[in-house]
């Protein structure tokens, strides 16, 4: 962690509402996803998108919520946790069980985005009892807390048979009466999303966030600067498996039934290894990344048996080429990222000095990942 | 009592697995500082190993075992030097994420070759059961504890006392340090990754002596449990990595004997986070002292 923190004070012009910057976060990732649902949903309600397409439309918005809360804890605190796929089947068992046994009574409008809250509440409560004595913990071994409560969150979701709830044990629950086709889950789907990117993109940016990558970068010196580690490490926690919650419900809702074995440290790994090919720390590259290795094994369905096999090699492809001394010097000359700074060297000419200071902000912080340039 | 003395004995059993386990990550951990996840797929490969030279081959189970520990072994080094040396100076994170990479690759390529139903391991020990009073003790425990003691007692005199153990414990010490010493630290690591997986491939035979049945993701679970063990006995050191891996198995075995099967591995978990909260480097790990 050899990167400083960027800690510009932002020049805002005056009389800019409170709003209006929180939409402002990052322009050019919420714009990109703005019109990317758009082109997906028009191609969804006229008919036109595919069967494939429509069934990983859920999935991969659901990846991208838990690629971006994972990033809070990977990229911005600089811990590894291994155990987050627990938090999000602690949101989707006890929001989808709220909402089975809640869905007669209310419309789906309201019934769905409380069970959410509900579902994220409860995985911020248990984020926060795992957090607790993570505290103490740091490095491999708080990975290996987390990787451990995350398997205690399996087990004892696989456990619990209560008489008179929808949850029954090993058997997961029966979600078929909540269940939702892709194209009625889709202005959720969008919704949450947008929502995710723009809290964290704006939590990155904030006090609270900069003092958090200041833990990162050195902890003992953010301590003497009166960072409170304790209040802030507890935040990230609670806030990541908040999120995680919810996106575990909208996934619930698109399955007909759920168990709680599928929530193990496989799929903890498989949103870790999308947040480190993002680049850790950003949030930009989170989103490509989950898009991008979540369509890919689908797209290579037609070689089912070798799919797992070139996503492997791929991985550890990846991972080679980005340490390579002669492929970084190669990337940064031709990446988006430095053809986007030549754009923007071009332009900031013309333009006075307090919009730029917007781009000088959010600079990436790790150019060294893969796709480190190219997200925001 | 007796059944106590029963659930004792499978547990130190249990435990002497993920011991050797344990040691293979402890060690890799404790000299070139990465987390070899695919460290538990090693142990999948050497019981297949073993499966294709006695029920295909028709070798005798010496020979078996000797083929296991040599492919393991051989792909440990082979594995290091493709995949882990080019990536020495990088961040951890990298290192780890190409860890997971081999791991779905040893997976797949097992899933192609044998498929993913599950095969079963050929009786290679005809060792009869001992009976002391009413107790009762398999022949593949006894085989199991013996042959355990005698490596964990061979490895520990190797580090404390052979030339090659000066290096590695110099190496994890301080590798620049080392490195101008004369070390080769590239060779030390080596060396390290080759004994990790011998040991891999020890562990699976008697793994699959005892569990019988194995399946291209059969690596991973006793991978997890034993990277907890090393952990839990705190990570880079080899004692710890022992008595982490004996107690998790005693542990193990307890909860689901006097417990319930089904609550054991939260129960292990469970007490696994106690003892971190409490001894944050684990059982015998070394506290860093931070410097400002």
């Amino acid at each position: 962690m050899g990167e400083t923190v960027k800690t510009t004070p932002k020049l805002l012009p005056a009389g800019k509402s409170g709003i209006r910057r929180f939409l402002n976060a990052d322009r050019v990732a919420v714009l990109a996803v703005v019109v990317a649902y758009a082109v997906v949903a028009i191609l969804v309600y006229t008919g036109s998108a595919t069967r494939q397409l429509m069934n990983m439309l859920i999935s991969v918005s659901c990846y991208i919520v838990l690629a971006l809360s994972l990033n809070l804890v990977v990229g911005l605190l600089g811990e590894l946790s291994l155990g987050h796929a627990g938090f999000m089947s602690v949101g989707l068992f006890s929001g989808c069980t709220m909402a089975v046994l809640l869905h007669d009574t209310l419309p789906v409008i309201l019934c769905l985005p409380l069970s959410m809250i509900v579902g994220g509440l409860a995985a911020a409560l248990v984020g926060l009892l795992v957090g607790l004595p993570a505290l103490r913990l740091r490095g491999d071994y708080l990975a290996i807390v987390t990787l451990a409560c995350g398997e205690i969150i399996k087990n004892v979701i696989t456990n619990l048979d209560i008489d008179g709830t929808p949850l029954r044990g090993a058997l997961g629950i029966d979600t078929s009466s909540i269940r939702m086709s892709p194209t009625e889950l889709l202005p959720y789907a969008i919704v949450l999303v947008l929502v995710t990117m723009l809290v964290i993109m704006n939590f990155k940016r904030s006090k609270h966030g900069r003092a958090i990558m200041a833990i990162r970068d050195n902890r003992i010196a953010a301590e003497a600067t009166g960072v409170n580690v304790t209040y802030y490490k507890l935040m990230v926690f609670v806030l990541a498996s908040l999120f995680a919650g919810m996106a575990g419900v909208l996934y619930g809702y698109s399955l007909p039934t759920t168990e709680a074995s599928l929530f193990d440290y496989n799929m903890s790994i498989e949103i870790l290894v999308i947040v480190v090919l993002g680049g850790m720390g950003n949030l930009g590259g989170s989103i490509i990344a989950a898009i991008i290795l979540r369509v890919l094994p689908e797209a290579l369905r037609d070689f089912s048996d070798y799919r797992m096999l070139a996503y492997s090699i791929l991985l550890i492809g990846i991972m080679l080429l980005s340490e390579n001394k002669r492929f970084k010097s190669w990337k940064s000359q031709v990446s988006l990222g430095s053809l986007w700074n030549k754009v923007r060297a071009k332009f900031r000419k013309k333009t006075p000095a307090v919009a730029t200071a917007d781009a000088v902000a959010e600079e990436p912080n790790h150019t060294d990942s893969p796709k480190g340039g190219d997200g925001q | 009592m007796i059944q106590l003395v029963e659930t004792l004995i499978s547990g130190l059993t249990l435990g002497s697995i993920y011991a050797l386990i344990a040691l293979g990550y402890t060690m890799v951990y404790g000299i070139a500082k990465m987390l070899n996840f695919a460290h538990g797929d090693i142990i999948m490969i050497g019981a297949y190993a073993v499966i294709v030279s006695v029920a295909t081959l028709r070798l005798p189970a010496v020979v078996a075992i000797l083929i296991s520990v040599a492919v393991c072994t051989l792909l440990g080094v082979t594995i290091e030097f493709l995949a882990y040396r080019p990536l020495r100076q990088s961040p951890p994170l990298t290192v780890l994420i190409t860890a997971i990479g081999v791991s779905y690759l040893l997976q797949n390529v097992a899933l192609l070759i044998f498929g993913s139903e599950q095969k079963s391991t050929p009786r290679m020990f005809q060792i009869p059961d001992l009976k002391l009073g009413a107790v009762t003790i398999s022949g593949v425990a006894l085989l199991t504890l013996g042959v355990t003691a005698v490596i964990m007692i061979a490895l520990t005199l190797f580090i404390n006392k052979t030339r090659m153990g000066k290096a590695m414990r110099a190496v994890s010490e301080d590798k620049e340090a080392a490195e101008l010493m004369g070390i080769s630290v590239n060779k030390t690591i080596t060396v390290t990754f080759a004994i990790g997986s011998a040991l891999a491939a020890v562990a699976s035979i008697f793994f699959g002596a005892t569990y019988v049945y194995i399946k291209p993701t059969t690596g991973s679970m006793p991978g997890i449990k034993a990277f907890t063990a090393a952990v839990f006995g705190g990570i880079g050191s080899v004692p710890g990595a022992m008595l982490g891996g004996i107690l998790l198995g005693v542990l193990e075995q307890l909860s689901k004997t006097y417990i319930s099967t089904l609550w054991s591995d939260a129960i292990v978990f469970g007490v696994l986070v106690l003892v971190l909260v409490v001894k944050p480097s684990g059982l015998l790990g070394k506290t860093v002292r931070e410097k400002v």
